[in-house]
């Protein structure tokens, strides 16, 4: 019968993978894309980057030499405002010393009110943000509704999991997670560790080389319930300082116009600030910075109220 | 009992089925308009959905058997992510799904022993009206390309009939929808039930929204636009439901329509068109 010599050889080079067989599509499954693509086309996984398919100068040189050769993403910042939330993120990839993008962008919409920002290997970022972007939408189109925002925190969880095994040869990529959640008008912010593991923090959170010192910015800089606009410059101030002190993660570029990369998830869904917008926040930053230079003073006692 | 079937009365027998069976639904309609493409059909459940969205611009609908129209309808989903994700987003389009459908269609066809009982649209609305397309497969693998207005289901005739008549290209959303009631009223006895729209299931793929084409028109948007088409009942104060039961297979008693209605579609439009009474859309029009 004709089906059993279609099923997973390839008969002279031309037969269709038995993968793509009908009884891929058809067969009833889980609505998870991941899952999906697992069993129909493991090859378009992120993680199938690593393990054989991996270069063997990489195998053989010890991972951490191989991830300074790829374009590393840098730092990501994310508060939460008043009604909703804020994320920023830099816009240099670096491959070693050398400055490999100055406009990536690592700021995503992965559905209407949610937003990812990777750190690590771009690469793989990209892909793991493109990914969980599909399996969101996936689910959607499936189930007839959205996922909750603690299942698709759960999700994206999964995705980094999954990546372990290259993280620890050194493909290191994590995301930061902020979502809308329609059910408590609230938003909230994960980050993850590279085994997977998910962590709800209240008010902000930041991942990358230059996290540090973006949370010791923010730190002082941070109220609870800021409006959008104040949580914006916030971020922007954080980013900022994160610059000056780690050379992986890039300042504003005011001669070619390449701003942080700012996006807010509130009620109305996903946006992303427009260069224009971004810019003003930014010309007010660098403005303030001509005067100060370490930027706004945080008062040494306690405000009264 | 016979050892031997000729393979053509197999698949005589498989093809008259699935006519029959299809026959017996209720009939939906696909009409192009300005705003985009319009999905109408006679749905009183609010779980059980004929059309669904299938990627950024481009919808699925069906009639038939519920369990398997849902079956086809996630193949085709897992296909166009698989297939955006692989390549890209504009990368996927309705005229590869149903071709995709076509040969999915066909093999089930004639590979197993009882055929799928549905009947499919795949549409994708475009920039611009010109760019519009919708495909209708039909469960034996054929796939055509229709223009403007698609009838699915049983009755195709009569319906049919009411949208040939006033059909124009380039109708507004409300104009559309008026003429999608006028038309679905004609199945049956012909009799006007006002129409609410807790009865209807209705969607647009709406040519100016950015990423997701896809809405469903449910709730206030519904009545309203209901109501803008001035149908009566659209405040919901409808004469109770007279079609019975309204399970989701949709098998109706077939009103006096004839049997064979949508099956052959080669050609444009649904079926022959059939003499006698055109619509009863002027009832419809005065009942408010």
């Amino acid at each position: 019968m004709a089906g059993s010599e279609m099923e997973g050889r390839a008969v002279g080079g031309f037969e269709p993978r038995a993968r793509w067989q009908a009884s891929a599509f058809l067969a009833a499954g889980s609505s998870s894309f991941t899952d999906f693509l697992t069993m129909a086309a493991p090859e378009l996984l992120p993680s199938a980057m690593h393990g054989d398919n991996l270069a063997p100068s990489a195998r053989a040189g010890g991972g951490a030499g191989a991830a300074a050769d790829l374009p590393h993403g840098t730092t990501i910042v994310t508060a939460v405002c008043q009604g909703g939330a804020v994320m920023a993120g830099d816009r240099r990839a670096t491959s070693g010393n050398v400055i490999s993008q100055r406009d990536i962008e690592k700021v995503f919409r992965s559905d209407e009110y949610s937003c990812v920002g990777i750190a690590g290997v771009a690469g793989i970022g990209v892909d793991m943000v493109r990914l969980f972007s599909v399996e969101l939408e996936h689910y959607e189109k499936l189930e007839g509704r959205s996922l909750s925002l603690e299942g698709k925190a759960n999700r994206l969880a999964g995705l980094v999991r999954s990546n372990l095994g290259g993280a620890m040869q050194g493909l290191v990529a994590v995301p930061l997670l902020a979502g809308y959640d329609e059910e408590t008008g609230r938003a909230r912010i994960f980050s993850f560790d590279v085994a997977g593991g998910k962590y709800e923090e209240r008010r902000f959170a930041m991942i990358g080389s230059g996290s540090v010192f973006a949370r010791g910015a923010l730190k002082k800089l941070y109220r609870d319930e800021m409006t959008v606009q104040q949580v914006v410059l916030a971020l922007i101030q954080a980013l900022y300082d994160a610059a000056e002190d780690d050379s992986a993660t890039g300042g504003p570029d005011i001669a070619r116009r390449i701003y942080p990369a700012v996006a807010t998830v509130t009620a109305d869904g996903f946006e992303r600030l427009a260069d224009e917008e971004v810019g003003r926040y930014v010309e007010a930053v660098v403005a303030e910075r001509m005067l100060r230079p370490d930027g706004p003073a945080a008062p040494l006692e306690p405000a009264a109220s | 009992m016979p050892f031997y079937v000729s393979p053509e009365q197999v698949m005589k027998d498989k093809a008259d089925y699935a006519r029959k069976r299809i026959a017996q639904i209720r009939s939906g309609v696909v009409i192009a308009c300005d705003a985009g493409i319009l999905f109408v059909a006679p749905n009183p459940s609010r779980a059980l959905r004929k059309f669904s969205e299938m990627y950024d611009r481009i919808a699925f609908a069906a009639v038939g058997r519920y369990n398997e129209f849902e079956t086809l309808r996630k193949a085709g989903v897992r296909y166009a992510d698989m297939t955006g994700f692989q390549y890209d987003r504009r990368d996927v389009t309705a005229r590869g799904l149903a071709d995709w459908y076509a040969q999915l269609l066909g093999s089930l066809f004639t590979d197993s022993s009882k055929p799928y009982e549905v009947e499919i649209v795949v549409a994708e609305v475009g920039q611009t009206a010109d760019a519009d397309q919708i495909y209708r497969n039909m469960f034996d693998g054929s796939v055509a390309e229709e223009h403007g207005f698609v009838v699915m289901g049983g009755q195709a005739d009569k319906v049919a009939a009411v949208l040939k008549e006033r059909y124009a290209p380039g109708l507004s959303l409300t104009e559309a929808m008026g003429l999608a009631i006028a038309a679905l009223a004609s199945q049956g006895d012909g009799s006007a039930e006002p129409v609410t729209g807790s009865q209807l299931e209705a969607a647009l793929l709406e040519r100016s929204r950015p990423h997701r084409a896809f809405r469903r028109l449910t709730g206030a948007r519904l009545d309203a636009l209901l109501a803008e088409s001035h149908i009566a009942g659209a405040t919901g104060a409808a004469p109770g439901g007279e079609e019975t039961g309204g399970g989701e297979t949709d098998a109706e008693k077939p009103g006096g329509g004839s049997p064979n209605a949508a099956s052959n579609g080669a050609s444009g439009e649904a079926g022959d068109v059939a003499p006698g009474e055109p619509g009863n859309g002027g009832d419809d029009a005065a009942g408010g």
